[in-house]
């Protein structure tokens, strides 16, 4: 057994990641953060104190044992790493890159006391990267539990669902309303983020697992909640949908071309490749002056995005300061580099008409800090007088979303006062065996916590379903995990290893 | 019942009513038997094709097939009408969705059809007439040899008004006069449903608001995904703002704000024309042996090109979608 690690002992400096040079990935959608090289990764593995009380597991919205695979890197058994995080989650390609590791993992590891904690989410990535390059994903023999389960949604919390009920040996089919399965992750974030060549490796996985896609299936309307249950032999259901429904800004000349919401400009340029215009039929709207109103994740996408189809200068009016904006700290920083421009404590109070119909520009008045709201975040003030004219042709508003009307208009679904899907603690909604978790219920959150819920939502159809589950089991020490499988969950056998 | 919900999407019949209209027939037993009138759905016609949303025209429970009517106006349009054939497939088709029309309780209605709009009203006719009432079909077309369904519409109206610009078939005029006429034949009609052009659209609330006959109208903005999510199909009614695709597609018509609408509709004129520029010319050089009754794979002259985009059609593809 090798000396314990101090603080003292282990590398100072957190270890970089390669960047894509900020002059030059503003030209294209390739990936910004290049990602750990084998030599990082063994680097970073090193800093962590490998805690045995782990805050970071605590921290982590799907328990991901951290400490467990980073010692399997350091041990370089990169396969058993891979192993321990699949054990809980299917997707570190995916949260490696999107997570935001700094206010959940990495914002409470100890290291960060001192140093800079560990890069946490730098190492999930690179055994999920791993894990794809080498065609990684033993397919386990799962026996047929009898049991069918239908997914409304391919996003996150639908993905995290099916793969745990496939593991549970259920016929798992995942409804999508788009032409192509991935939800937020397709649609939403743009490839320099989140490359769709991770998306549908990740989703190839599932499909090893047996998990069957159907998609141009919106739910619903072709067929409802209820059918699924009482027709269509689902044994259960699990709904996540997504909030989307975007929040619009409410102020004169918000419906002047021009103006659009960053859902849709992602949208046209993610999933439908507008940004290949004419070569895709999708055109997506380019203005010379960009104004993305909001400051989060959505907004930085919509920016970078802009700037990457060709504008001239793309602006961020958010009407609180850097340090409420909720985006995640890569993603602001990124946009920095890149040269948006930021205007803090300001909020747009009418865009302005060129008399075409088209925004000419946008009237703008500035704030300041009062008093914490609700949300505990100081509550922005409009400055009496600070009215100013700011120069802009086009204006993308990313500013949250409401939830959906479809399932409410479609089923007896209980809901809230919000008109998001009512559960109870256990993710059940008011028809028995239909569960919901995500955005649909929670209102815009972030992918790791839809993952959550799916996963939550999991468990709790097994247990209505009868599918003995381990929830409550003692970890079994150094038990070994293959892919997914949680060995605790004594309900599958296994005859094959991959 | 163990249901598949995908289908391939094929193409099962087709018949051409014009030179640029036609009906396509798409095979999908699931959405046959979930559709009802006033639904819409989106198609794409290739994986990097854009997704347009049309209304449904018909739908067969039994045969387990959707009816389109599409106008070839725009780039996608034009292609389908070249390649859409019976037994090839679309690459994809969503729906059905929009709220249905709400099968209203009125004992007397007009129906009013214009341009591409006399597809979809027709299942709407059919509706009311198996709800009971009694229905005044107002369909409008430039000229006769232009007129479909004329028995399809028979079949389910009271009345059949059939209106044209040139006077060659039914009344010289456009369908507003139709209305008028009915209004003045009927004092007792509970209400109107108009689909059409916005302008026709608009013109039909208008005549219908002095005598205050509830008058619906179908509206069919520029959308991406059309389940909620993009926003890109928001239009004012009243002093709401309000999702064409979830909220709608019917609204009243007396508190749609069709400036707002029609000047939305212009959002990628721009583009449109170059995708249609572009897409003629790769027509151009290819060998023009395509059936002779196909005036698309010919230059289209630009003010024809701006005519078409000056006033998009809801019921037709507006470009961007």
């Amino acid at each position: 057994m090798a000396k314990k690690k101090t603080i003292r002992t282990i590398p100072q400096e957190r270890t970089p990641v390669r960047e894509l040079d900020p002059r030059e990935r503003g030209k294209h959608f390739k990936e910004v953060a290049c990602g750990y090289r084998v030599e990082d990764a063994l680097n970073e593995a090193e800093r962590c104190l490998l805690c045995p009380q782990p805050a970071c597991v605590a921290g982590c919205p799907v328990s991901i044992d951290i400490p467990g695979f980073i010692t399997k890197i350091s041990a370089k058994d990169f396969r058993g790493a891979y192993d321990v995080i699949t054990a809980t989650n299917l997707l570190p390609a995916i949260c490696g890159r999107v997570c935001p590791q700094e206010t959940q993992c990495e914002g409470v590891c100890p290291v960060g006391e001192t140093l800079e904690p560990v890069a946490i989410g730098r190492l999930e990535r690179w055994v999920g990267d791993l894990a794809i390059a080498e065609n990684w994903s033993s397919i386990p023999y799962l026996e047929a539990s009898g049991f069918r389960i239908g997914i409304v949604g391919s996003g996150p919390a639908g993905m995290a669902c099916a793969a745990d009920m496939a593991k549970a040996g259920c016929e798992v089919t995942v409804y999508e309303a788009f032409h192509e399965p991935g939800g937020v992750l397709k649609y939403g974030i743009p490839d320099f983020r989140l490359p769709n060549t991770v998306i549908d490796a990740e989703i190839e996985n599932l499909r090893k697992l047996g998990v069957k896609f159907e998609c141009n299936t919106l739910v619903g309307r072709l067929f409802t909640i209820e059918q699924m249950i009482d027709e269509m032999g689902f044994h259960a259901v699990f709904i996540g949908t997504g909030a989307g429904y975007p929040s619009l800004l409410g102020i004169p000349g918000d419906s002047l071309n021009g103006v659009l919401s960053a859902n849709e400009l992602l949208t046209r340029c993610n999933l439908m490749v507008a940004r290949d215009f004419p070569n895709h039929d999708t055109p997506v709207p380019l203005g010379r002056q960009v104004a993305v109103i909001g400051s989060g994740n959505t907004a930085m996408d919509a920016m970078r995005v802009c700037l990457r189809l060709g504008a001239e200068k793309v602006h961020c009016i958010y009407r609180r300061t850097k340090a409420e904006s909720p985006a995640r700290a890569e993603e602001l920083h990124h946009a920095e580099e890149e040269g948006i421009e930021f205007h803090w404590l300001t909020n747009p109070v009418e865009i302005l008409d060129d008399g075409k119909g088209n925004v000419r520009g946008m009237r703008c008045i500035r704030m300041e800090l009062g008093a914490p709201d609700e949300s505990g975040r100081r509550r922005p003030v409009p400055v009496a007088g600070s009215e100013f004219e700011f120069e802009t042709d086009m204006v993308v508003f990313a500013i949250g979303t409401n939830a959906n009307p479809i399932m409410g208009q479609t089923s007896g679904l209980k809901l809230n006062h919000r008109g998001y899907i009512a559960v109870d603690a256990d993710l059940a909604t008011s028809i028995a065996g239909v569960y919901a978790g995500g955005d649909i219920v929670t209102g815009a959150a972030t992918v790791i916590e839809a993952m959550g819920a799916g996963r939550k939502a999991a468990r709790s159809m097994k247990a209505y379903l009868g599918i003995r589950d381990s929830e409550s089991a003692e970890p079994v020490p150094g038990a070994d995990a293959i892919f997914g499988i949680d060995p605790r969950e004594r309900n599958f056998v296994r005859v094959r290893l991959g | 019942m163990k249901t598949v919900a995908s289908s391939n999407f094929e193409i099962v019949a087709r018949e051409d009513f014009s030179d640029v209209t036609y009906l396509l027939e798409v095979r999908h037993p699931l959405m046959a038997k979930a559709a009802r009138p006033g639904q819409f759905v989106i198609i794409m016609c290739q994986k990097d094709g854009e997704r347009i949303p049309l209304t449904i025209a018909d739908f067969d429970r039994e045969k387990g097939t959707v009816t389109l009517v599409v106008q070839a106006v725009g780039k996608t349009t034009k292609e389908m009408q070249q390649t859409c054939r019976v037994g090839t497939r679309l690459f994809a088709m969503v729906g059905p969705m929009g709220l249905p029309s709400h099968a209203s309780g009125a004992k007397k209605v007009v129906c009013v059809g214009g341009g591409l709009g006399v597809a979809p009203i027709y299942p709407q006719a059919r509706a009311f007439k198996e709800n009971g009432a009694y229905v005044i079909g107002v369909v409008g077309f430039r000229s006769k040899n232009l007129v479909f369904w004329e028995d399809k519409f028979r079949q389910c109206c009271d009345e059949f008004i059939i209106c044209t610009d040139d006077g060659s078939a039914g009344i010289k005029g456009l369908v507003v006069d139709g209305i008028k006429l009915a209004i003045r034949n009927h004092s007792d009609i509970d209400e109107v449903v108009a689909i059409g052009p916005p302008v026709m659209m608009r013109a039909c609330a208008e005549a219908t608001r002095p005598h205050g006959i509830k008058t619906m109208v179908s509206l069919n903005p520029i959308m991406v995904d059309g389940t909620g999510m993009c926003g890109g199909c928001r239009v004012k009614v009243g002093e709401q703002v309000r999702f064409a695709c979830v909220d709608g597609p019917d609204f009243d018509g007396h508190q749609v704000d069709f400036d707002d609408l029609m000047s939305r509709l212009r959002r990628f004129a721009e583009e449109e024309k170059a995708a249609m520029q572009r897409w003629s010319a790769s027509c151009r050089m290819k060998v023009p042996s395509e059936s002779a009754s196909l005036v698309i794979g010919q230059p289209i002259a630009a003010e024809d090109l701006a005519a078409a985009l000056e006033l998009p059609d809801p019921f037709q593809e507006v470009g961007g979608g």
